[in-house]
């Protein structure tokens, strides 16, 4: 079930759709079970193919000059600069884009596309590059042995390598000097239940609701509605990636 | 033969000269902090000669977990270690645990080992951290993992 | 022909033959002082970067490990497909092989951002990552060219060198293989994502590895004072000759194929003209230096039986190949991504759009050279404790 593909034809979903329930009451009730039998009451569900987590960027609603959901995102995962621009952790960025041929304007933000098929997984050597069953992508950096493979490998240019020793790191991204490091879609929040990334809130109260998080996977979330009615693009669409990320007025 | 019978004896004499002075150590010392929390405790989240012993592979066992299945609340977390056992000073600020004479450093100090769980964890208790401020952390009553299951079901 | 001995590299005197593994040593101990450096200070203390990833360690070990299998390839002749002339050279270029190959290894480990996690990197496999089958094809050839050499060297196995070396001679060409595509499967960047990639390092190896070969060989023999016959060198030298062509072919080739497709017009310009450092390199460096400059050396009947000359030629190949990888894995990172197609990027948060500069530091480039010094350095050893080099290479 991890790897079923969320791009389905109509057949498969409608299979799926009436096979969900019971296929998650199989195997993810016995895991709550599990891991509450035996790590005591706390642990949670964990991450469930059932969801795929992603986010619609409307570039249109992305304001001149704003810089909230960086700064949100810096200070929720804690990334301070060294003022050393290139070497400086950058998971979220503003990108400000000219038609060579219309001159027509846009900006944007790009950070981690959480892809369906991520080319840092496909060439990790040591499987610290993963997928969550929920769609984020991440790096486990247990693992992560500093090779840099990933970032030369990922089209969006997401990845950040952490040049310093650090200290004082925030609890909600455990972080350090030698690995490589991305945008989590703030999977601390998503695991306790906080359904709101630290960039959509701070867009939101900026009163601009650029960003919308939400689950791809279920038909009546607001990301889902956005998309069926809106056109969308992916960025570098043609790699075939199927982004988690999508934008609007692109 | 024999010569065998001799290297196996003075291997034993090896191993209980390590061993006898690292048993001591254990014997004498009830050893927290104090102003921290764990020092109003009474054991640790469980008999606390097995959490000395096995504390590492309690954690270890459950990062994998954590990170890549997205099962948080276990029974054993790091930043949990941290908040219990950091002491704090006159003003109530959290220590780091790894600096000199704290909780963490000194045990590992004497044993001369250094874990490489510092260079990404946090060492001082969550307090008002930057970016800690909304509170999004699994405690002892947040279900909410569990309750997005319920949520997707009805 | 007389009959052939073997015996260990002695020089003239021990002092210089010590004095010569000293300097090595000085070498090896800067560069691993310069690793420690890097790895204490964290990576912001190189001219590496967020945008340029990978950098001169990269360089050189790519360089060294391509060069590698390439070395192997005069014992491949002689054992494999049965040139006599070659034959006893085997032994010296197994040794090479493996002295090359652990001292790229050595600098791309301690570039890892946690080299102490290799450990890692040898027990969690991804099969679907380059990487991860380049640490078997590594490790696997250490191994077999290993037993290469011992079935040249003891008698008692050498029924089993025929078998060995053709084992040896398939395992390189996985090896190279896997070592280009490490870049031809990058589908993000331009300047990869090309499966002539394997094949071109297949053919940059038989060139580098050659060159390598030949400036060593001649090396050791002024150092051990030995006498090392023009016929050998001539047969070496034309077959440098053609391998410097047939690279020449293939980046042809490649050129071609990008300048074809609008797409990688881009990086064909950045490369080909206005790329400033990496234009240069490729001209200046890539085909003057490393392969018109050697062509001529080699083929020009003025220089027909001049030592220097092939000496020259193959340092040159050297250099030409450096920066050829040189413009390939840095030129590739400088030029940007091009994550929007018809728009033109005019702010960014992240140097989207620019193309960037990248200045290696001295740390970088004492680990790289320590990288060749481990290399001479475990030749050197080996000569003098395995029988590796005629005591003649008389014509």
């Amino acid at each position: 079930m991890s790897n079923k593909s969320d791009q389905l034809s109509v057949k498969r979903r409608q299979f799926i759709g009436g096979t969900v329930a019971a296929a998650g009451a199989l195997t993810i009730a016995p895991g709550v079970i599990l891991h509450a039998a035996t790590e005591g009451d706390k642990a949670s569900a964990g991450a469930s193919s059932e969801y795929r987590w992603g986010m619609v960027i409307d570039s249109n609603k992305c304001a001149e000059g704003c810089s909230a959901c960086v700064d949100a995102c810096n200070n929720e995962h804690d990334l301070e600069g060294h003022d050393r621009p290139e070497t400086d952790a950058v998971w979220i960025r503003a990108v400000k884009l000219k038609d060579k041929q219309t001159g027509h304007v846009n900006r944007l933000v790009m950070m981690c596309q959480h892809c369906e098929h991520p080319p840092c997984v496909d060439v990790c050597p040591t499987n610290a590059s993963f997928k969550r069953d929920d769609g984020i992508v991440l790096v486990d950096r247990h693992r992560c042995i500093g090779c840099r493979y990933c970032m030369m490998a990922c089209p969006y240019k997401a990845r950040s390598f952490v040049h310093e020793a650090l200290t004082d790191q925030s609890v909600n991204a455990p972080r350090g000097k030698g690995c490589v490091e991305s945008c989590t879609l703030c999977v601390h929040r998503v695991d306790a239940g906080v359904m709101q990334t630290a960039c959509q809130e701070a867009c939101q109260k900026e009163g601009h609701a650029a960003i919308i998080f939400g689950d791809l996977k279920d038909p009546n979330s607001e990301i889902s509605r956005v998309l069926k009615s809106h056109n969308s693009v992916q960025i570098r669409a043609d790699l075939e990636l199927n982004t988690g990320v999508r934008y609007l007025n692109l | 033969m024999r010569s065998s019978l001799i290297s196996n004896r003075y291997l034993i004499f090896l191993l209980a000269g390590f061993f006898i002075p690292a048993m001591q150590a254990y014997g004498e010392s009830a050893y927290v902090t104090e102003n921290s929390k764990a020092a109003s405790m009474d054991s640790c989240v469980a008999p606390t000669d097995l959490i000395r012993r096995n504390h590492m592979d309690y954690l270890q066992h459950g990062r994998d977990d954590t990170v890549r299945d997205g099962i948080r609340g276990l029974k054993y977390s790091l930043s949990e270690c941290i908040d219990c056992h950091a002491s704090t000073d006159a003003n109530g600020e959290g220590l780091s645990v790894t600096s000199e004479g704290e909780f963490c450093q000194a045990c590992h100090g004497y044993v001369a080992v250094s874990p490489a769980c510092f260079q990404c964890h946090r060492t001082k208790p969550v307090g008002n951290a930057k970016g800690n401020s909304l509170g999004y952390r699994f405690d002892e009553h947040s279900h909410a993992g569990l309750d997005r299951e319920a949520d997707h079901e009805q | 022909m007389s009959k052939l001995y073997y015996r260990e590299l002695y020089c003239g005197t021990p002092v210089r033959f010590w004095m010569g593994l000293a300097l090595l040593g000085s070498f090896i101990a800067i560069g691993l002082g310069a690793a420690y450096y890097m790895e204490h200070n964290g990576h912001w203390v190189t001219g590496m970067s967020n945008q340029i990833v990978w950098g001169l360690p990269h360089v050189f070990a790519i360089f060294l490990i391509v060069a590698a299998s390439g070395a192997l390839n005069v014992a491949s002749i002689g054992s494999v497909f049965g040139g006599p002339l070659y034959k006893p050279l085997g032994r010296f270029s197994s040794l090479l092989a493996i002295g090359l190959l652990a001292g790229g290894l050595m600098v791309l480990v301690l570039d890892l951002g946690r080299p102490d996690r290799l450990i890692v990197a040898m027990t969690e496999y991804n099969f679907k990552s380059i990487f991860a089958w380049n640490v078997i094809l590594y490790s696997g050839f250490f191994a077999i060219v290993g037993v290469y050499l011992w079935t040249m060297i003891d008698r008692s196995v050498a029924r089993y060198k025929r078998t060995v070396g053709f084992a040896a001679f398939f395992w390189r060409i996985a090896l190279t293989t896997g070592t280009g595509s490490i870049f031809g499967f990058l589908v993000a960047r331009e300047a990869y994502d090309a499966a002539i990639m394997a094949p071109m390092f297949v053919i940059m190896s038989f060139s580098y590895g050659l060159a390598f070969f030949i400036i060593t060989l001649i090396a050791a023999y002024i150092w051990g004072d030995r006498e090392l016959g023009d016929l050998r060198l001539t047969r070496l030298k034309n077959l440098l000759g053609v391998f410097v062509g047939a690279v020449l072919y293939f980046t042809l080739a490649y050129n071609l194929t990008n300048l074809y497709v609008t797409q990688h017009h881009g990086i064909e310009r950045f490369v080909l003209l206005d790329g400033g450092i990496y234009t240069q390199m490729f001209w200046i460096g890539q085909i003057l230096i490393g392969s018109i400059v050697p062509l001529f050396l080699i083929y020009s009947p003025a220089f027909e039986k001049s030592r220097w000359a092939i000496a020259v030629a193959s340092v040159a190949v050297l250099i030409g190949g450096f920066f050829q990888i040189y413009v390939i894995v840095i030129g590739g990172q400088a030029y940007p991504m091009n994550l929007f197609p018809g728009k033109e990027v005019i702010e960014s948060g992240f140097y989207d759009g620019q193309v960037i500069s990248y200045m290696p530091t001295v740390p970088e480039a004492a680990l790289g050279i320590a990288g060749i010094a481990v290399a001479l350095a475990m030749v050197a050893v080996g000569a003098r404790v395995f029988k590796v080099f005629p005591e003649t290479l008389e014509d």
